[in-house]
């Protein structure tokens, strides 16, 4: 095929001259198009291809708008200006006459003028309404080719608001007796479903005609509409998954006529539709998917490898294989057939094989595994699309164990990553995870940034930087990470900034401006004239600039320091860049003013949130004012572009409602009253989420679900909700490891270098993903920290949980145990009722080790289930539920509940959560709901023999008060008895969740000192009650509250009124309480313990549930709103 | 969906021009420009996929090609779109050329754009792909080119009559 476009331009002057080709005999040397393209092809530069079209434009021009210039002559101008605008050069002036010679022409100079306005013009160009009644006119015209353009154009850009003027007559022509005139109608309506879905709906039963037509082309174009429809609505097309097969079944049988074979494949782009189709109507559907296996089976064994377009068929059939609900003898043939695309060695199929396998190790990580060898090569493959794709590939199998290799590999192939920075949104964040420590980490992060430079993403930098500033679980660990990094990028300043991208920059100064104070020795003097060095460079740019001074203005302190400062500020003061001088400005007053400075910059104060008024409430009394002085009330934007827009476009509706009237006659506190909301919020529809975007001025990482955990890809696993650790294992990467690698691997000693290097790439790269396959090859994997954790989750399973539910069954004595200790807590005298240390001196037998115990337990609000709906006034004693007796933990439960202190039994409590457990120490806790407020309780067990005193328990939140309830915070647990410690939690600052650290610290009577570290999480919806109010009370609050958040939530519907089976299931679940339902707003208040309300306004908009909160209380909508979401998503 | 159909020469020189997206014509003619950049770096032994770009509406698109002697021919396209699919889809539509130029070359891609449209318009219509039987393109072409013929005749007919007014009667009467 290569040959067909032999002749190549450096003939063109000959031939033009010649003028002896069949292709070129038609120009005659007269024609004014093979003049202009002589001419173009003989120049030389932009410059003068720009004058001679200039020119020649000019020319047209004049021609164009001559009364003379016939017709046949119009449609020779046209070309040329068609030929211009292609060229770049635009042709506006033709516009009109485009039109005009559609309209007026005859059907071939139509024929050019329909050409013309198709490529000049767009959709919402004003000129196209000129357009309208010729292709009414052409609609019904009797020659068929006439009506083919008129449906061409029709498809290619067509008015949105004139489409119900020509429906009728396109729909009329599904009914035509010439199939391309039907086929041209589909596609037509097709595009008009596609622009405006609304104004086709009505004739979808046209559409099942045209899908049930004779002729096998129309009914190709028809599946156009219904893999779109299907896409978007798949449960409203189930019925028709037995036709599609059926079709399917008669193409791939051969049944069609010979002219629809393509290289003797039976109608290959049909199968290729038919099989996306089936995907998506199979897709979670398990009856669904058994009408289709049949013939994805067929077509499997159909498709012999052959021709290219085989291929086609077959990559389609295997996504559908693993999208559809799984058959175990279909999934072994179509990872096969995966198996020959990867090992194929033409390049287009290794693409695909490639593409297939990221789509299918999402369900199958050791298809991956089998592939090893073959994916190590294709990562040094020349061409970047393959390697990008193996890229791809690999962060799907990326886990903690490989991770140092995999983001190795990349750096070595960076320089891909500047043509695909888009790639970059991955990386890092979700790896910073599995980074094996701090060093690695900002190192790996130093080479991001100076490579990938300032074509990365905005959001690489500021996550990173929220990363830093928010830190992890200890905070140790953030001190280092911190230093390490200050320590890094003053190295970096003192080498040659210069080079550094703008980006990363920033990133330095602001990293050093906030962090260098922890690197004691370091001079704040020196950093200020590092940073100082930055602004003198010729390249920095202006942004930077004021980064660096911002930084400057952090830093500055001390004499030498504040020469440094005033002398840039005096350089900068008198800038021409505003924002610039603003800063400088900023840096002169705030270093002179040390007291101003760190009330202004507090130190360490990152990630602290900013308290934004975004509804900017503290202006009412201006606006008002304003609105009183006759101002016009202010407008969102969109609003403003519709007005606009209906003021230019014709008005179809001569005496429609005019909205702005309306609006303006309600006045500004009407605007924010939720009773009255209806007038706004119809209004301003969309404007929810925007506002809700500009309410919150930190990224907003809570709502996204987590796809990425520690080991790995998170295929179907429930989310997990974890805590970025820092200490994690490094991978395998020991040479004993590999070596053990190898040896499974076909031919171990003997291996060439490059090959053995690749194993070991491969032994490396694949590492974890075999943690249940008897394929593993790459050797033992090692227990991690984190697979313990996750285990100490689920209920029973842990080994710790299992040892205490055998201990306090063996243990005969508990229940007098029990007894007492409730006693003895109910009495308010613990230590000195206690047991005198008869037994202290009893020696423990077995030897102590004293390594620290760190052990985390997290709750989520599911895990409060059940017993939240006592909280309503109903006071049912959870512990004796009988539902609790299946779980595994039942017993231990139980037998833990009846610890609970009496004042606090009757009341409802979330699960008793094992907490760690070190030696014969176990402790649990779990947290009481009351009416006005919540009760931690800690359990504390000694399995041992001997009583251990002086436990000494301190927690502490950040985000919570922590109070004991008895002033004692020592308690001692006699042998195999539980002490019980009780804390009041009281909210400093709202948070989606909380986190209570402890340690525990204690003595046996014979052995040194012990600390256990432990936490223990739980939800901000343990601290919501419910806020009775009345609607009037309501209104009055929800004006004085200046914080607020707003976002669209999904609706449940159980049968009964969506507004209402929502509200229901928050009000249940979340502990809220329903003020008032009014038509299709409904407002909901809870409080935030103590007395802290916040207030929610519900509205029904286009299918989803606009949610809008609002609370004095800073952070607390963003975080009821979260939950909201987590409720409405879980139920 | 197709969002735009490239065809240019190995100089980058625009040969057709479809887009079934709207955009400015300024951003038209990066997008043609950063394409050509794109493609004609690639060698003719990798694949002939181009993704990840930020060309046309990002992560979704991409770009397929084929390159036949001095001209590529870039289909943009969106996910929904198969890519081998596509790919046989070009060799279709530079067969069909080929029969109705008769052995095409860039010329007749230079000379006759307006006709490479209409046969584009046969294959692919408002982005969305119409026909893949080359034998229907090129009986549909035909069909359009017959009426070019009769107009032309008719037009020649009527130029003569023009021209001689009276010979036709002249021999009528002789």
């Amino acid at each position: 095929m290569s040959d067909v476009v032999e002749k190549t331009l450096t003939a063109l002057p000959s031939l033009l001259s010649l003028d002896s080709q069949p292709g070129s005999t038609k120009l005659s040397s007269t024609s004014k198009l093979g003049t202009l393209i002589r001419g173009i092809t003989e120049l030389t530069s932009k410059h003068e291809e720009e004058k001679l079209i200039q020119h020649e434009l000019t020319s047209i021009k004049e021609q164009v708008s001559s009364p003379n210039t016939s017709m046949r002559q119009m449609k020779e101008l046209m070309v040329r200006a068609i030929y211009c605008e292609m060229l770049g050069y635009e042709a506006s002036f033709s516009y009109i006459h485009a039109i005009k010679l559609a309209q007026q022409g005859t059907a071939l100079e139509k024929r050019v003028g329909y050409l013309a306005v198709s490529l000049f013009l767009n959709e919402s160009h004003e000129l196209l309404l000129l357009l309208v009644n010729t292709v009414l006119k052409d609609l019904q015209s009797t020659n068929l080719i006439e009506v083919c353009m008129a449906l061409t154009v029709v498809s290619q850009m067509f008015p949105k608001d004139m489409i119900p003027a020509i429906l009728p007559l396109v729909e009329e022509k599904l009914n035509h007796p010439k199939e391309i005139i039907r086929r041209k109608a589909v596609l037509a309506l097709y595009k008009f479903y596609l622009i405006a879905p609304n104004q086709v709906q009505h004739i979808h039963n046209k559409f099942r005609k045209a899908l049930c037509d004779k002729d096998p082309g129309v009914m190709t174009a028809s599946l156009h509409i219904y893999l779109q429809m299907i896409q978007e609505n798949p449960e409203g097309y189930k019925d028709l998954t037995p036709s599609f097969v059926t079709i399917l079944k008669q193409v791939v049988g051969g049944k069609l006529p010979m002219d629809f074979n393509y290289h003797s494949v039976p109608a290959p782009w049909l199968q290729i539709q038919l099989l996306r189709i089936l995907s998506l109507l199979g897709k979670n559907d398990q009856s669904t998917s058994e009408i289709m296996y049949e013939v994805l089976d067929e077509s499997l064994r159909r498709a012999e490898m052959n021709h290219n377009i085989t291929y086609a068929i077959l990559y389609e059939c295997v996504k559908c294989i693993y999208t559809i609900h799984p058959k175990s003898e279909l999934l072994e043939k179509a990872a096969k057939c995966i198996g020959n695309f990867v090992l194929s060695p033409k390049i287009n199929l290794k693409y695909l094989g490639l593409k297939a396998l990221t789509y299918v190790v999402q369900q199958d990580p050791k298809l991956a595994l089998q592939h090893q060898m073959t994916i190590i090569e294709c990562l040094d493959h020349p061409d970047l699309i393959i390697k990008r794709e193996t890229l791809e590939l690999l962060f799907r199998i990326t886990n903690a164990q490989n991770v140092t290799v995999i983001v190795e590999k990349i750096m070595l192939l960076y320089y891909l990553y500047l043509v695909c920075s888009c790639f970059l949104v991955f990386f890092p964040m979700n790896h910073y995870t599995y980074a094996p420590d701090n060093e690695w980490f900002i190192e790996t992060m130093n080479t991001v940034f100076s490579v990938g430079g300032d074509m990365m993403q905005p959001d690489i930098p500021n996550s990173f930087l929220k990363l830093l500033s928010e830190g992890f679980d200890s905070v140790e660990e953030d001190r280092k990470l911190r230093l390490f990094a200050v320590d890094s990028y003053v190295s970096l300043l003192q080498g040659e900034p210069g080079k550094l991208p703008q980006r990363f920059l920033q990133v330095i100064s602001w990293v050093l401006g906030e962090y260098s104070y922890l690197r004691k020795e370091l001079e704040a003097a020196r950093v200020l004239r590092l940073l100082a060095k930055l602004l003198d460079m010729k390249n920095t740019s202006s942004e930077t600039k004021s980064w660096v001074l911002m930084a400057m203005t952090k830093l500055c302190e001390g004499r030498t320091g504040l020469s440094v400062a005033q002398e840039v500020s005096e350089t900068y003061s008198s800038s021409l860049d505003t924002v610039l001088r603003q800063r400088a400005q900023e840096l002169q007053h705030l270093s002179q003013d040390w007291e101003l400075q760190a009330r202004v910059l507090p130190r360490d104060a990152g990630h602290e949130p900013l308290e934004v008024d975004s509804s900017l409430s503290f202006l009412d009394g201006f606006v008002s004012e304003a609105l009183a002085a006759g101002a016009a009330p202010y407008k969102p934007q969109h609003q403003r572009q519709e007005e606009l827009a209906q003021a230019k476009a014709l008005s179809l509706e001569p005496y429609g409602l005019s909205l702005p009237i309306s609006m303006s006659s309600c006045s500004i506190a009407d605007r924010q009253s939720p009773t009255l909301l209806s007038i706004s919020s119809g209004l301003s529809g969309d404007s929810t989420e925007l506002s809700h975007k500009g309410g919150s001025t930190s990224l907003k990482l809570d709502g996204v679900k987590r796809v990425w955990g520690r080991e790995g890809y998170l295929a179907q696993r429930e989310p997990v909700e974890e805590s970025a650790h820092v200490e994690v294992p490094s991978p395998l990467r020991s040479p004993n490891h590999q070596g053990e690698a190898d040896s499974q691997t076909p031919t171990p000693t003997p291996t060439p270098d490059p090959e053995q290097e690749k194993q070991q790439l491969a032994s490396s790269l694949f590492v974890g993903l075999s943690s249940q396959s008897s394929v593993c090859l790459m050797g033992k994997s090692e227990p991690t920290p984190q697979r313990f954790r996750r285990k100490t989750k689920g209920p029973g399973s842990s080994s710790a949980v299992g040892e205490q539910i055998s201990n306090s069954l063996v243990s005969t004595p508990s229940t007098v145990d029990n007894l007492l200790c409730n006693n003895l807590l109910e009495s308010n005298i613990t230590s000195e009722l206690d047991v005198s240390s008869l037994e202290q001196t009893s020696q423990l037998a077995h030897g102590l080790t004293t390594a620290n115990g760190n052990c985390d337990v997290e709750l989520t609000d599911s895990d409060i289930k059940g017993s939240s709906p006592s909280l309503n006034g109903d006071n049912e004693v959870v512990a004796a539920d009988p539902g609790s007796h299946e779980d595994p933990d039942g017993p231990k439960d139980l037998c833990l509940s009846s610890h609970l202190p009496a004042e606090l039994s009757g009341l409802s409590h979330s699960e008793i959560t094992p907490l760690c457990s070190k030696q014969s120490l176990d402790l649990s806790a779990c947290h009481v709901h009351k009416d006005d407020f919540l009760v931690l309780v800690v359990f504390i067990y000694n399995s041992s023999d001997s009583d251990i005193q002086q436990i000494l328990l301190e927690l502490d939140s950040d985000e919570l008060e922590v109070s004991c309830v008895c002033d004692n915070r020592v308690q001692e647990a006699r042998s195999h008895s539980v002490a019980v410690c009780q804390y009041f939690l009281t909210v400093k600052r709202p948070s989606v969740h909380f986190k209570v650290v402890g340690i525990v610290s204690y003595q046996f009577p014979v052995g040194t000192p012990q600390s256990v570290q432990f936490s223990y999480k739980l939800p901000l919806t343990s601290f919501i009650r419910p806020l009775t109010l009345t609607t009037e009370e309501y209104g009055t609050m929800w004006l004085d509250f200046s914080h607020d958040t707003k976002q669209n939530l999904t609706l449940i519907s159980d049968g009964q009124e969506p507004l209402a089976a929502t509200l229901n299931m928050l009000e249940k679940k979340l502990q809220l309480h329903v003020v008032e339902v009014i038509g299709m707003e409904g407002i909901v208040a809870c409080q935030l313990l103590q007395d802290q309300p916040c207030l929610m306004h519900c509205r029904l908009h286009a299918g989803t549930l606009a949610v809008w909160l609002r609370s004095p209380v800073p952070d607390l909508p963003d975080c009821l709103m979260y939950h909201c979401q987590r409720a409405l998503q879980e139920h | 969906m197709i969002k735009a159909i490239l065809i240019f020469n190995n100089h980058g020189k625009p040969r057709l021009i479809r887009f079934y997206q709207y955009f400015a014509e300024d951003m038209q003619q990066q997008i043609i420009r950063e394409t050509f950049h794109l493609v004609s770096k690639r060698d003719d032994n990798v694949c002939n996929f181009l993704e990840g770009g930020s060309l046309i509406g990002g992560s979704d698109y991409k770009l397929i090609y084929r390159h036949y002697a001095t001209l590529y021919f870039v289909f943009c396209v969106d996910s929904s779109e198969s890519e081998l699919g596509i790919l046989d889809l070009i060799q279709v539509f530079v067969e069909t050329l080929d029969k109705c130029f008769e052995n095409v070359c860039e010329l007749d891609l230079i000379f006759h754009m307006d006709k490479v449209h209409y046969i584009l318009q046969e294959v692919v219509m408002g982005g969305m792909v119409l026909e893949t039987n080359m034998n229907e393109i090129v009986a549909q072409v035909e069909v359009q080119n017959r009426m070019e013929k009769s107009e032309s005749h008719m037009e020649r007919m009527l130029l003569r009559r023009h021209l001689e007014p009276l010979s036709p009667h002249s021999h009528e009467l002789g």
